[in-house]
């Protein structure tokens, strides 16, 4: 089966005063219909510019997009012209970010922000654009979504905002949605009514999700497959179960031991990762974890190793065995 | 752990904000109730969680606790010394002995300021050194027990990352040997594998000097994993409080029990067979809180007496409080 | 809560760990205003106007710069006069030198004035709020809405005679220098005033300053030491281009004759009297007004630098 998004040695690098951000360096994935693919990172790892890179969101200069290819139904994402990519946008593949305070014109009601996607891109006539924004409000859990049609982004609260992003995003039924750490800024208790609706909404419409968060507990609960990011690089992709109960790649070893449970007794310390991430301003020779990674080989600090296919669902790039502690 | 005399008594603290209109004659018209009567006690050596979402006031009552805002009402109690705001002595004493991290690495540190001038601050404001040379013999001490070298004394903190900042900032909060530390959000900034750097210097620190936190947070993971007992708020009020097993294993107010199965658990197998809780409806505001008890229109058990009178705090079983007209 | 294994040593955060090069604010602002080409241009020219104004004086003396002729009046730039002389007889040159030195004297002198009460009245009212801020910012609007001409003409005509000349260092300066200062200065911190309110408004709600406060830091520390030295960059930025207001303002109301007073020679009286002969005397007023132009521009091009460099919120190097 051909994937729905396969991308291939994407590069981007920014250039600032203090020198070259190296950014991406050369990731590849892909994404199958109807699938929900995580990616996961702490801050700086690259998972948000790898995906603006993608929907070439990203401001040129001082981005570049140095190499690689975005195939999206056999059309690749990074060479076509700009209108055919905005065609693409919102309606193909749509995204929805953290803040949507920001993500929403202030100034515009929300019936209108919707409506006007679906005039443009779906040539909807001003009627049936209404009628479809009511229907898409009330999928996404806004209740009398008629008389909501005229209130504006500051009259919502977050979790409704978010709700309002969701429903914008869904209303062209893109065969893609990419999700860039839409609950991370919300509370616990309505994190989980949008992770459920989400969860809901891709039963209904079969999308495939790209679902981008730091939180290990929310890809457990949302994330077919998942990818690992560490500066810049992918360093172990897997299905979930297997990622939780066998991590391969020491950096996702250490994090998961670095996380506290709210479901068992404390049993011991939580186990820190020394030291920092390193500076994206250096171009990377060496493996990026391997200062900080207790399991490094003299190997690790002179090459950066191959994200390697080491069985039909798993990815890993790394020297090590941690398992042994020896060289794979 | 639990010695007779608790080192910090809170009784029926109530901060509210006043809202006003108008120009140029201002009147009040209503008020955001923060905080509308929290009662606890923290015992010495110990570390008090205070859980709730955004609009709770867990944030508010660590400051008012500390004097940072006056309170509008209630008694605050620290070392077996009634906190008096108005007096500048009294305000002055209480800060030797109680002080506060801060949530945002990057805003909580003055950017003018070396990393040393900082973290002399207290000791300079308190005049508890007052020989430069060895404030700053002091300083470097202080640095070194939070993991940063004595030979960046002289540097700003735009040149350091945000756990650093976090530890620079904990060292400041240590000058003054205080005894009680207000952790008002102290890991939320930061990223996953920082936070556990961070937690556990806090540990360490606690039991190196003894030291009783107060520990704000909205993860309720880490307090989980970092307190004794754990108090939990809803729109200015503790609606339950207990020892930390006891209220994460038997959960008895129905907000305690949503929120505990609303935090994700990152084991996938776990994870989905979970039965989750699922509120309606946003955290109402703390300007107009619903009538009765607090939690009603969003209750899953609310009865009619829900909506009428304020449950009552009821000792539902050993140590472990909660406020439920179901209860 | 006792931990459960023995605390490993937290490791030691070494210089080398820092990426940054050890720099101080300063270091980092010199950097960033070095980018700016029209800034270090305006101070290159600043630096030049300097020299010409005050290192002139070895080749003229003040008595040669006031001295009369009337057999040579109003002659056109020659070898003997090379920008000329003016209607009594002195020589041009040796007047802008000098009206060089009262000008830019006006100009340091009169911000200084507006800044020390603009940054006062401004962090009080910013700090304070309440009923002080309404207090201050109705002075401080009612002296915005009242025309600066008008505050200046009145001021000017008023005391324009009563104060004696003074006599520092050696020379004699006509009282109307003193006048003039005091006049520009204190009708032009309304200005500053709301711009160092503006920063203390949104600097006092600031993480930092709440730190200072659960530390027990007095509330004039709080203001002198750590909200003040974040708000110096718009202060040394509106006090730049307050000293080009203040030439030019001098320029103006010497221009309609109740400035500073001849003998003393500043740029804006010797284009007082170069209104009637626009056309047949061009010296007059090319050479002062060129300076005064150049001045200003340069002024407001090291502004602009010093704008950019200051920013808090640019992290580049």
């Amino acid at each position: 089966m051909n994937p729905l998004l396969q991308v291939r040695n994407l590069i981007t690098r920014f250039h600032t005063p203090e020198g070259t951000v190296y950014a991406v360096n050369g990731i590849s994935l892909h994404v199958n219909e109807g699938e929900t693919l995580a990616i996961v990172g702490e801050s700086g790892c690259g998972k948000s510019v790898t995906m603006l890179s993608i929907l070439r969101l990203i401001p040129i200069p001082p981005g570049e997009i140095v190499a690689g290819e975005a195939i999206l139904h056999d059309r690749d994402l990074l060479k076509m012209k700009d209108a055919e990519l905005e065609n693409i946008r919102g309606k193909e593949v749509s995204m929805v970010f953290q803040d949507p305070m920001t993500s929403l014109n202030p100034v515009l009601t929300i019936g209108r922000q919707i409506s006007e996607s679906l005039r443009v891109h779906l040539g909807m006539e001003a009627d049936m654009a209404k009628r479809r924004t009511i229907e898409l409000l009330e999928q996404v859990g806004i209740s009398d979504a008629e008389h909501r049609l005229g209130d504006y982004p500051h009259q919502f609260s977050g979790g409704m905002r978010q709700r309002v992003m969701i429903a914008m995003a869904l209303a062209c039924a893109p065969s893609l949605l990419i999700a860039d750490e839409p609950t991370t800024a919300l509370d616990v208790t309505i994190q989980a009514q949008i992770m459920e609706l989400v969860i809901q909404l891709r039963q209904q419409l079969g999308m495939a999700i790209i679902w981008i968060t730091h939180d290990l507990g929310v890809v457990a609960g949302i994330a077919h497959r998942v990818i690992v990011m560490y500066a810049g690089f992918i360093v172990e992709e897997a299905l979930v179960e297997d990622l939780y109960e066998n991590p391969k790649h020491p950096y996702t070893a250490s994090l998961l031991a670095a996380l506290p449970r709210v479901d068992r007794r404390r049993d011991r310390r939580l186990k820190s990762i020394p030291g920092a991430p390193p500076s994206l301003l250096v171009e990377p020779k060496a493996c990026p974890f391997s200062l900080r990674c207790e399991f490094a080989l003299e190997q690790c600090a002179g090459e950066n190793p191959p994200l390697e296919q080491i069985s039909p669902t798993r990815k890993l790039a790394c020297w090590v065995d941690i398992s042994t502690g020896k060289a794979r | 752990m639990n010695s007779s005399q608790p080192l910090v008594v809170v009784q029926n603290l109530v901060k509210h904000f006043p809202i006003t209109r108008g120009l140029v004659f201002e009147r009040t018209v209503g008020s955001v109730r923060a905080v509308d009567g929290i009662s606890f006690e923290i015992f010495r050596g110990e570390t008090l969680g205070l859980v709730g979402e955004s609009g709770c006031g867990k944030t508010t009552a660590g400051r008012t606790i500390l004097g940072l805002y006056p309170p509008t009402a209630g008694t605050i109690v620290i070392d077996g010394t009634k906190v008096d705001f108005s007096s500048r002595k009294s305000m002055q004493s209480v800060r030797r002995k109680a002080q506060m991290i801060f949530q945002d690495p990057y805003a909580s540190l003055n950017p003018r300021w070396t990393v040393g001038a900082i973290v002399a601050e207290p000791l300079r404001v308190h005049k508890l050194i007052t020989n430069p040379k060895e404030r700053t013999e002091r300083v470097k001490e202080l640095l070194s027990l939070v993991g940063i070298s004595n030979r960046l004394v002289n540097r700003f903190p735009h040149e350091f990352s945000g756990g650093q900042r976090q530890r620079i900032g904990i060292a400041r909060a240590l000058a003054c040997q205080p005894l009680f530390i207000v952790c008002d959000e102290p890991i939320s900034a930061l990223d996953v594998s920082i936070q556990a750097q961070v937690v556990n210097l806090l540990e360490d620190l606690q039991s190196r000097f003894g030291l009783t936190y107060l520990f704000i947070a909205h993860d309720l993971s880490m307090v989980r994993h970092i307190c004794n007992r754990v108090a939990v708020m809803y729109l200015g009020l503790i609606v339950e409080l207990g020892s930390r097993d006891e209220v994460y294993e038997h959960p008895q107010h129905p907000y305690t029990q949503a929120l505990l199965s609303s935090v994700p658990i990152p084991d996938p197998k776990k994870d989905r067979m979970r039965k989750r809780i699922i509120l309606s409806g946003d955290v109402p505001s703390p300007i107009n809180p619903p009538s009765g008890c607090r939690f009603h229109p969003r209750c899953p058990i609310a009865m009619e007496i829900c909506s009428q009178t304020e449950p009552e705090w009821k000792e539902v079983a050993p140590e472990h409080w909660a406020a439920c007209h179901a209860l | 809560m006792k931990p459960d294994e023995p605390p490993a040593p937290h490791a030691l955060l070494n210089a080398d760990e820092l990426e940054t090069p050890p720099l101080t604010i300063a270091q980092l602002t010199w950097r960033r205003f070095r980018r700016h080409k029209m800034a270090l241009f305006g101070a290159t020219m600043l630096f030049l106007l300097v020299l010409y104004a005050f290192a002139g004086t070895i080749f003229f003396s003040e008595a040669y710069a006031n001295k009369t002729d009337t057999k040579a009046r109003l002659q056109p730039p020659s070898a003997a006069h090379p920008f000329g002389t003016d209607t009594v007889g002195r020589d041009i040159l040796a007047r802008t030198i000098y009206g060089g030195q009262i000008s830019i004297i006006i100009g340091l002198t009169a911000m200084l004035v507006e800044t020390i009460v603009g940054v006062v009245i401004g962090a009080l009212s910013g700090y304070y709020g309440g009923k002080l801020d309404s207090l201050l910012m109705r002075v401080t609007e009612a002296i915005i809405v009242i025309p600066q001409i008008f505050l200046l003409l009145v001021m000017a005509k008023y005391f324009g005679g009563k104060v004696p000349n003074i006599t520092l260092l050696g020379r004699t300066f006509s009282g109307s220098v003193v006048v003039i200062i005091m006049i520009i200065g204190l009708t032009s911190w309304p200005y500053l005033a709301r711009i160092v309110r503006a920063e203390f408004l949104s600097l006092k709600e600031n993480e930092f300053i709440l730190a200072a406060r659960a530390i027990g830091t007095p509330t004039h520390e709080i203001i002198l030491r750590h909200i003040l030295p974040n708000s110096i960059a718009p202060i040394i930025v509106a006090a730049t281009l307050g000293v080009a207001s203040a030439i030019t303002t001098e320029a103006y109301i010497s221009f309609l004759g109740l400035g500073v007073r001849p003998p003393t020679a500043t740029w804006g009286n010797m284009l007082e009297g170069a209104y009637n002969y626009i056309e047949n005397a061009y010296w007059l007023w090319v050479f002062p007004g060129f300076l005064i132009a150049i001045t200003v521009l340069s002024i407001n091009f090291l502004g602009d630098g010093l704008r950019d460099a200051l920013d808090p919120h640019s992290r580049a190097i």
